[in-house]
Formats: C-alpha cells, sequence, structure tokens
C-alpha cells in the first residue's frame, strides 16, 4: 500500500492555495451582479451576516473536519467522514466531496479555457475596432466549436483540452505544484485587480459617447453601495446573499477537507480559516465591487448596468470596453481582466482535483502522475458534452446539478454530520485544537443550530426548482425528439404572449412587451419600462413554421412542425454521464470498503 | 457619489480590507508550532512557538 506523503511547503502557501480555492470568477462577476439586482448597499448587510453565520462557520466545520480525518490518513471525504462517525452510509455522503468536483472542473476547465484564448486575441488585438455587438458576436461564434477565431480547426476544443492538460500537468506535481500556482497567482491577480479598480474608481464621466452621452462610472459604484434598506426585509435578498456566501467561499464541494487533511494535528486551522476566508472577501467585495460595475457604467450606462449585468459580460461586453482606452492600454487591460480571471480559475480547478488524488491514493496506492491524469480523462470525458453542445444548455445544466445542486445537499448533509452526529462538542475540541486565535464561544452554538438551520433554509428553499429542473419546466419542448415545436416563455412573467410579425418557412419573428430597469436620476432609484422586444426562430431543413403574420402566439402554442431533436436531448446526456459519475465513485467507495475489510482497515 | 452610498462603501470594505489584514498579519508574526509541523519549508527554523 503507498503511502501519501504529501506535504505542504509553508503556512502561506496553504492560506494562499486555500484563498485560490474560493477565489473564482464569481468574485468579480456573481457578486456585484447580487449586489445591484437585491438591494444594492444594503445587500452587503445580509452578506455580512450570512459570512458570519454560515461561511465562517462552514469553514471551520470542513478545515476541522479535514485536519480529523488526515490524522488516520484519509485525504478525501468519503473515509474522513467514515472516519468521524462509524456508520456504511455516512462514506457515501462523502462520494459529493469527490463528484462534484471532477464534474465542476469538467465545464470550468472550458470557461479558463476562453480566459486563456482571450489572453491571445487581446495581445493580437483581435478586438481592435470591433463594435459591442461584433465583440458579443465573436463570443458567440468562439463557443460554435465548428467555427474557427484563429484558424485552427475546432480551436475551442483545443483550448479546452490544453486547459485540461495543464492542470493535469500541475496536478501531477503534487501539493508541491498547486502551492507554487497559488503564490505567483494569488499575488498577481491581485494586483491585475488593483489596477483595474482604480480604472474603475477613476473612470468617472471620460467613457460617455455620443451614444451613451450620460455614462457614468460614478453612477454604477452609486446604486452598487446605495442601501435600499427596505430590501433587508425581503427574504429572497436574504437567500441570494446566503446563496453567494456559499459560493463565493467553496465550501461543499470537498476541497477545504482534502487541502486541510494534510496539516497536522497539532498545526492551527483556526486562524487559517479566516485569513483564507477574509482574504477571499477582500478580493469580493473590494476588488470585485469596482471593476465590472463601474467601467460598464462608465462606457454604456447606468441603465445598460441594469438590463444587462450578469456572467456574460466578461466575455462579450469587458473586451469592448477595453478599446476605449487606445489600443496598447486595451492589450494591457485584457490581459489583465482575461488574467486575472484564469488565474482565479486555474487556482480553483487545481483545488478540484486534489481529492480524487488524494482518494486514488489512500485507498489504491496510486502515485501523483497516475491519479492527475487519471483525474484530467476523467473530467475531458464528462466535460467534452458542454464544451460540444454548450449551446444546447448542457454547460449551464453541468453547472445546476453539480455546481449548485450537490455543493447545497453536501453541505447541509455535512453540518448535520458535524454538529449533530460527530457531536458539538467533540467538533468543538477539533476546531480549537492547536488554534492561534480564540474563536469566540458564541461560534459552538451557531454551529449547532443556526447554520443547519442556515443551511436547511437554502436546501429547501432550492426543491421546487429542483424538481422543475428534473422536469423540464423551463421549456415547452420538453420531449427529447418531437414533430411539434412550442413556443418558449417571452419573460419570466408566463402569461404575456407574442405577434407575428413576420414569417416564412423556416423563420419566425415575434414582437412582445417586455420590462427594462431604469434609473431615475432624481429620485435615485430604479423604476420598470415597458418596451417592444422581439424574439426570433430559424427552423433547419424538414422543419416548417405554422403560424401566419398576426397571429397571437402564447408561451406553448405550436409554431412550427417536421423533426425537432430539442434541448433537452443533449442535456439528458449529460445528466446520464453525471449520474453515472456519481454511481462510478460509489462503486470505487464499495470496492475500496472491501479492500480494507480485507486488510483489516474497515471502521465497521 | 451620494453621502449614504459613500458611507456604505467604506465601512464595508474597511471592515474586509482591515480584518483581512488583521488575520495575514497575525499568520505572518505568529511563530510556527514545533517539529514535526506540517510545513516542510521550515524545518530549519529554529524561533517555534513555546520557545
Amino acid at each position: 500500500m503507498a503511502k501519501n506523503t504529501e506535504a505542504w511547503g509553508s503556512r502561506i502557501g496553504l492560506i494562499l492555495a486555500m484563498a485560490g480555492n474560493a477565489v473564482g470568477l464569481g468574485n468579480f462577476l456573481r457578486f456585484p451582479v447580487q449586489a445591484v439586482q437585491n438591494g444594492g448597499g444594503a445587500f452587503i448587510i445580509p452578506y455580512l451576516v450570512c459570512f458570519l453565520l454560515m461561511g465562517l462557520p462552514l469553514l471551520f466545520v470542513e478545515w476541522s473536519s479535514g485536519r480529523f480525518g488526515g490524522k488516520f490518513g484519509n485525504h478525501s471525504t468519503p473515509y474522513i467522514f467514515d472516519s468521524m462517525v462509524k456508520g456504511r452510509i455516512l462514506k457515501y455522503i462523502g462520494v459529493f466531496g469527490i463528484f462534484t468536483n471532477v464534474a465542476i472542473v469538467a465545464y470550468y476547465a472550458y470557461i479558463e479555457s476562453w480566459t486563456l484564448s482571450y489572453v491571445f486575441h487581446s495581445l493580437m488585438g483581435t478586438f481592435t475596432g470591433m463594435s459591442q455587438a461584433e465583440v458579443a458576436g465573436f463570443f458567440n461564434s468562439y463557443v460554435d466549436v465548428t467555427h474557427s477565431t484563429l484558424g485552427i480547426p475546432y480551436e475551442a476544443v483545443i483550448f479546452y483540452v490544453l486547459c485540461l492538460a495543464l492542470n493535469t500537468f500541475i496536478l501531477s506535481k503534487g501539493l508541491g505544484g498547486v502551492e507554487k500556482v497559488a503564490k505567483i497567482g494569488m499575488p498577481l491577480l491581485i494586483l491585475f485587480g488593483v489596477f483595474l479598480a482604480i480604472r474603475g474608481y477613476t473612470l468617472g464621466t471620460s467613457g460617455a459617447s455620443d451614444l451613451f452621452p450620460n455614462a457614468n462610472a460614478w453612477e454604477g459604484l452609486n446604486f452598487l453601495w446605495t442601501p435600499q434598506m427596505d430590501s433587508l426585509w425581503s427574504p429572497k435578498v436574504w437567500l441570494a446573499a446566503a446563496g453567494q456566501i456559499f459560493f463565493t467561499l467553496s465550501v461543499g464541494m470537498g476541497t477545504i477537507h482534502c487541502y486541510a487533511s494534510y496539516v497536522k494535528s497539532k498545526d492551527d486551522i483556526a486562524l487559517n480559516a479566516v485569513s483564507a476566508g477574509f482574504m477571499n472577501e477582500f478580493v469580493e467585495v473590494v476588488l470585485g465591487s469596482a471593476i465590472v460595475i463601474p467601467i460598464a457604467a462608465g462606457y454604456l450606462g447606468l441603465d445598460w448596468v441594469l438590463n444587462n449585468a450578469g456572467f456574460g459580460m466578461a466575455f462579450q461586453t469587458m473586451p469592448y470596453l477595453f478599446q476605449q482606452w487606445g489600443p496598447i492600454l486595451a492589450a494591457v487591460a485584457g490581459v489583465m481582466w482575461f488574467g486575472l480571471l484564469f488565474f482565479a480559475g486555474i487556482t480553483s480547478s487545481l483545488a478540484m482535483g486534489t481529492p480524487w488524488m488524494g482518494f486514488m491514493t489512500d485507498e489504491f496506492g496510486w502515485n501523483r502522475t497516475k491519479g492527475a491524469w487519471s483525474f484530467g480523462a476523467l473530467a475531458l470525458l464528462i466535460g467534452l458534452p458542454t464544451v460540444f453542445f454548450y449551446q444546447e444548455g448542457v454547460f449551464d445544466d453541468y453547472d445546476y446539478w453539480a455546481g449548485t445542486v450537490s455543493l447545497v445537499i453536501f453541505a447541509f448533509f455535512e453540518i448535520i454530520l458535524f454538529a449533530w452526529i460527530f457531536g458539538m462538542d467533540k467538533g468543538w475540541v477539533e476546531i480549537n485544537r492547536g488554534a492561534d486565535i480564540k474563536i469566540p464561544r458564541f461560534y459552538k452554538f451557531v454551529i449547532k443550530f443556526i447554520t443547519p438551520l442556515l443551511l436547511g433554509w437554502v436546501f429547501f428553499a432550492s426543491i421546487p426548482s429542483i424538481v422543475d429542473n428534473i422536469r423540464h419546466k423551463d421549456t415547452y419542448n420538453h420531449t427529447a425528439f418531437a414533430n411539434v415545436f412550442y413556443a418558449e416563455n417571452y419573460t419570466p412573467d408566463t402569461s404575456v404572449t407574442g405577434k407575428v410579425e413576420e414569417v416564412d418557412d423556416k423563420n419566425l419573428k415575434l414582437s412582445f412587451t417586455n420590462t427594462r430597469k431604469r434609473f431615475n436620476k432624481e429620485t435615485e432609484e430604479s423604476y420598470q419600462e415597458k418596451f417592444t422586444d422581439f424574439k426570433e426562430y430559424h427552423f433547419k431543413e424538414g422543419q416548417k413554421t405554422k403560424v401566419n403574420a398576426g397571429d397571437i402566439v402564447k408561451p406553448g402554442d405550436p409554431i412550427a412542425t417536421g423533426e425537432f431533436t430539442n434541448k433537452v436531448f443533449y442535456k439528458n446526456i449529460g445528466r446520464v454521464l453525471l449520474l453515472a459519475t456519481f454511481a462510478f465513485i460509489c462503486m470505487l467507495v464499495y470496492i475500496a470498503f472491501k479492500k480494507r475489510q480485507k486488510e483489516g482497515r474497515a471502521t465497521i | 457619489m451620494n453621502t449614504s452610498a459613500l458611507i456604505m462603501m467604506i465601512l464595508a470594505q474597511g471592515t474586509v480590507i482591515g480584518f483581512a489584514v488583521y488575520f495575514f498579519y497575525r499568520v505572518l508574526t505568529t511563530p510556527p508550532k514545533q517539529e514535526p509541523d506540517s510545513y516542510t519549508d521550515n524545518d530549519d527554523e529554529t524561533l517555534r512557538q513555546g520557545d
């Protein structure tokens, strides 16, 4: 049996690796958008409360569980949990701590590959002279794998494989490799972030143009930070804050357990946990709030931000905005922005490789190289559908099931396991063992009662959407194959209907009443404004529209006939792959259990 | 920016920066535990907790 001999080089390296694990694209893209949509400056209040009552306690729980399991030579959650609580079933909850990582890295490496590719495009000046629509169109062509922007066939696939190979190569160097990347990547990320944040703070009205004469970066910051105190009474805002804290800290994944399992019992985890946690908060609250929103408001105006702020801005808008700074500064800013996102991504994806490697080393005696390359191969196998069927929604489906649902389920069960089955008295001793800071005793109560309640709330509140997703309720075309195609919802309000404006055999254009947000400068409040919007459908050979100009079309009404392979078909392929991966890891845990029984190492 | 936004931003960012710097400073200035500890780079360091 090969012994797991991995070790951290330094405490700073461990904290930077842990912070790098937490810092991801969401720090720069998800947090400011959540804040804008949920009460502006008032969002920070539930956000920080949730950080103290849910984020920090979960960090303490995961760091101490990991270190506890490591004492018994376990470096992944199935057997970390097994060492905490004797029972045949509980180790299978730990399967989430390996599965989630393999499944997330499968699509996360694709985003990473976009950032890498966009660094090259920024250097090559690809975006020079492009309009905003052209930059957005460039991204759409990029993710259409048959299209090439560099002349390399299947460019998006090649960058994806390159990115996975890079991750795998670094992982094959063990914790030392991960630590080196964190020590280089995190300071560079902060440096790039500070440069772009300074630009965000100093842009002011200098970005106003004929097209957007009212553009003002300060208005973006103003809207982001003005506290709309009435929003504090909205459960939706608190749920959004809890969700943001949950996702930003990379809790509920099993990576923290794995990193902490290489810390010896007498060494501190309490100060390490709060230090890494606050480092992530610094990147999110200080840098994350100062880049995307003010720069976009500075060139496109606050009204544009209110209606378009989202994840897509990183690739579809920012390169256009950087062009306004002149060719040289645009290249520098592009390299910094996409470099920053790349470092944020790779420090997280590397962390995701370690639970699998730890498990295979502990249970089957695999060496680093074998562990790393098998992880890369598994991620590639599961990830290719997200690359080839990105536009069919497979990528978003993976993000929902692996990057959202699995995390919430795992975190909910792990906090119950730690506080109520392992026992809070033992747990509190574990958290404080070797601590270099004194944790307020109040946290014993918080971990036992408040955090499980908060997580339970997040978990149970997400059950209706889980059921809807299983049943493909987001579409009216919910069979894999069909002879009829139905109109989809025009807006989240399902009662909105459309009117056929233009139609021929293959193309259909519908108009409908949509709403958008506007900002009233005098009252400094946003309001809803109605406007006429359009939706287009383009059908292929063997498909034919069946509506006439002037028809009123409700969501769910048939609009075309022929042979259709709906997006559901591709999503189901992805779901089968994810389920098969989960079952495969369960099987490995079972084989490991039998092996342990044979060797007299099994706990029950 | 209006006053309430400015106050909110300074308070939130100030709090986060303050805690982040304080905890990182504590990490940097706390001597390591006695060997064998979890970290390999400090094996030659002589100053340790309890000395």
